[in-house]
């Protein structure tokens, strides 16, 4: 069935990669046709939810279709198994402070890990860093049933994620790839991080990216207008997650910085 | 179907965003992207031309809703036309509901033919006089006058959709109508406007577990306790004022099952439903999602009873429409008069009309080029297979920028209007 020289797939439970052992793309009983175009739909999927049209409100009907799509292809991923080792990749390119909160996160036990698979703790900073594109600082490997898209309103940002797999060719994810990192330990950070509603530092790499928004913008809406009221289409939404949000609080002073930010602007528009 | 088509007239705007007859016929609405309302009457049958059914012209013309800017939100709030809606006629002047993405307005057509001459209240310069010094009292005439039709908005309601309104429909009471957004619908009377009734609301608590937004909603032609909406997940839910203040939970839900051989990762985004149109007589319902338009029995919720392809041979491009965003267009459809036809629009000004008795189907373009006036439409068709016939349109030709997504059938003749982008099409059948 499979072409001579096929790799191992990847979520083949009982088997191990070995560590160093190059994995190719993962060969699934899908056809690499069709995991490149599913790939590649996930990728216009999200680049149209992300180019909103500033001036006037987006049409909430398409978005809402188009968050539901994403959804869908991040679901069938994940059971596939390709959306681990895709954003396995990505946690594994990320600065040093918080690859120290993935070790953390890594460490920490968790009871479906136990009883789903054996796995080797290691730290992501052993692999190798191939990817040398500026990913944004999300930290976490981001679990599969955290990754409900949310461009509705404000979320720990694995849309971080998918904005960086555009960059990168997708293909080579699996290249660094070594163990799939429990998925659930993700889902653990994730609840804890959604809790506190982080306000963190603006992301220099979302920054550059969305440099004509004034992310500070999205905070007063938030603050005025309160998230039940307005509809946070488009580029509330999805930038409020992408860009205030982009990383869960690592540190409380950031609070502050973006409440100056709102201050700042609220002066500016009574002035 | 069995009669033959023929242009009666073609006018250029703005790009026409709805396109609605009054109950006669007599009149037809067109609302654009620039907010401009324009009225067309139809004539008389000219003596001369019996055969014919007389022309549409200019009636009235007025700006009803201009740009707004939303401070708050620092967003422009459009003037697009969404929706008209014409009230039943009571007196002599005409009313309409016409509504943008935020506000609704009430507009009152009357003619004036008449004007009053006489007056004594002036001097020759036209200054009014000081009332003492006019000695006599002088009863003005009526004199007539050439026919001015005066447009005059009437009630504003506003400040009542948090979202962009989509669907605004007129009671069977003659004294309600419903407006739609994309996550409620109020309910209104037509003499309050600082106050309106929320009907459904389907927005979740938390935003971020908002999957499905409503698309449509009608009231019932009769019964005017009953109202449906359709959703963006191709259901449509129907529901009765009359079971409680808040219609969120519907009195009768429609979906049908989906077919597991089609589904993709398009399956969703095509199965919502753009449009949803009561039938005359009130028993059945249509729906018109991306592919197809289908009938429903009030009296069935688990699957339609008929169901007709549009334009089947875009399933295989429908990554492609989704690319260029195609796949979001939202495609009106209407019925005829009598119930026994429907008509939806497509792609490369086609529009498609379906015979629901005779299970025939017949395709026709509107454009510059098939509609000389008094000419026969011919019917076109796009081929499907590898060999293209002559005459025949191949689906890499259509150009999908030429939609037609709003059309109206006169409600008791056959004569139709057509909407191709900025050009307003009106045809009719030609009487043998």
């Amino acid at each position: 069935m499979f072409a001579k020289g096929t790799k191992r797939k990847f979520s083949d439970p009982g088997e191990e990669p070995a560590l160093g052992a190059e994995l190719g793309p993962v060969v699934r009983p899908l056809s690499s046709t069709y995991s490149l175009q599913r790939q590649s739909l996930l990728d216009m999927s999200l680049i149209k939810l992300q180019l909103c049209h500033m001036l006037v409100e987006p049409n909430l009907c398409r978005s809402v279709l188009i968050a539901n799509t994403v959804r869908q292809i991040q679901e069938e991923m994940t059971q596939d198994g390709t959306w681990q080792i895709m954003t396995q990749a990505l946690a594994a390119a990320q600065c040093p402070a918080d690859r120290l909160v993935a070790t953390e996160v890594l460490c920490r036990p968790s009871e479906a890990l136990a009883a789903a698979q054996k796995e080797e703790e290691e730290e992501e900073v052993v692999v190798a860093a191939a990817m040398e594109e500026d990913v944004d600082s999300e930290a976490n490997p981001l679990s599969s049933s955290s990754f409900l898209p949310a461009p509705f309103g404000a979320e720990p940002g694995w849309e971080d994620e998918e904005d960086d797999s555009e960059d990168e060719d997708s293909e080579e994810c699996p290249s660094d790839a070594e163990d799939v990192p429990d998925s659930r330990r993700g889902d653990q950070v994730f609840g804890t991080f959604e809790i506190k509603h982080p306000a963190p530092p603006p992301d220099p790499a979302l920054e550059e990216l969305f440099s004509d928004v004034d992310p500070s913008y999205y905070d007063l809406d938030t603050v005025l207008t309160g998230m039940q009221s307005t509809p946070k289409m488009g580029p509330y939404d999805l930038l409020d997650s992408l860009s205030p949000h982009a990383a869960p609080a690592l540190s409380t002073g950031t609070s502050c910085r973006s409440d100056l930010n709102e201050l700042d602007h609220i002066m500016e528009i009574i002035s | 179907m069995d009669q033959d088509m023929c242009s009666l007239f073609c006018f250029s705007a703005d790009i026409i965003s709805t396109v609605e007859f009054n109950y006669s016929g007599e009149l037809l609405a067109t609302g654009d992207k620039g907010g401009r309302v324009v009225i067309f009457q139809h004539e008389q049958e000219s003596k001369n031309r019996p055969h014919l059914r007389g022309e549409y012209n200019v009636y009235s013309t007025f700006q009803s809703h201009e740009p707004e800017f939303d401070y708050l939100k620092s967003l422009e709030i459009e003037e697009k036309i969404n929706k008209i809606r014409w009230l039943p006629q009571q007196n002599a002047a005409h009313f309409l509901l016409s509504t943008n993405d935020k506000t609704i307005k009430l507009w009152k057509i009357s003619e004036r033919d008449k004007r009053a001459e006489g007056y004594n209240l002036k001097d020759e310069d036209g200054r009014l006089l000081d009332p003492f010094r006019i000695t006599s009292l002088r009863v003005p005439v009526l004199l007539p006058m050439d026919l001015m039709v005066e447009a005059s908005p009437r009630r504003i309601f506003a400040n009542a959709h948090t979202y962009h309104i989509n669907s605004i429909s007129v009671n069977s009471d003659h004294e309600t109508y419903l407006s739609a957004d994309d996550l409620r619908i109020n309910l209104w009377h037509l003499e309050i406007t600082d106050r309106s009734f929320n009907i459904v609301d389907i927005k979740p608590a938390n935003m971020e577990e908002l999957t499905e937004v409503i698309t449509a909603a009608e009231c019932h032609p009769h019964q005017c306790n009953v109202f449906v909406y359709s959703s963006s997940k191709g259901t449509i839910r129907l529901c009765d004022m009359r079971a409680a203040a808040l219609c969120d939970r519907h009195s009768k839900f429609f979906e049908e099952p989906e077919d597991p051989s089609s589904r993709s990762f398009f399956s969703e985004i095509i199965s919502s439903i753009s449009d949803v149109k009561f039938s005359h007589s009130g028993r059945y319902m249509m729906t018109r999602d991306y592919l197809s338009v289908k009938v429903w029995d009030l009296n069935m919720e688990n699957r339609p009873v008929e169901t007709y392809q549009v334009h089947e041979y875009l399933r295989s491009k429908l990554c492609s429409l989704y690319e260029n965003d195609c796949i979001f267009d939202k495609f009106e459809c209407c019925w005829n008069g009598s119930d026994s036809a429907i008509m939806t629009g497509s792609y490369n000004n086609f529009f498609r009309m379906f015979d629901r008795n005779t299970r025939r189907d017949i395709t026709l373009e509107a454009s510059r080029e098939s509609s000389k006036p008094r000419a026969t439409l011919k019917p076109r068709k796009v081929s499907t297979g590898g060999k293209r016939k002559k005459d025949e349109i191949s689906v890499d030709s259509l150009d999908f920028n030429k939609k037609i997504l709003h059309t109206a059938w006169h409600p008791k003749d056959n004569v139709i209007a057509v909407a191709a982008t900025n050009n307003l099409y009106i045809f009719q059948d030609k009487i043998n």
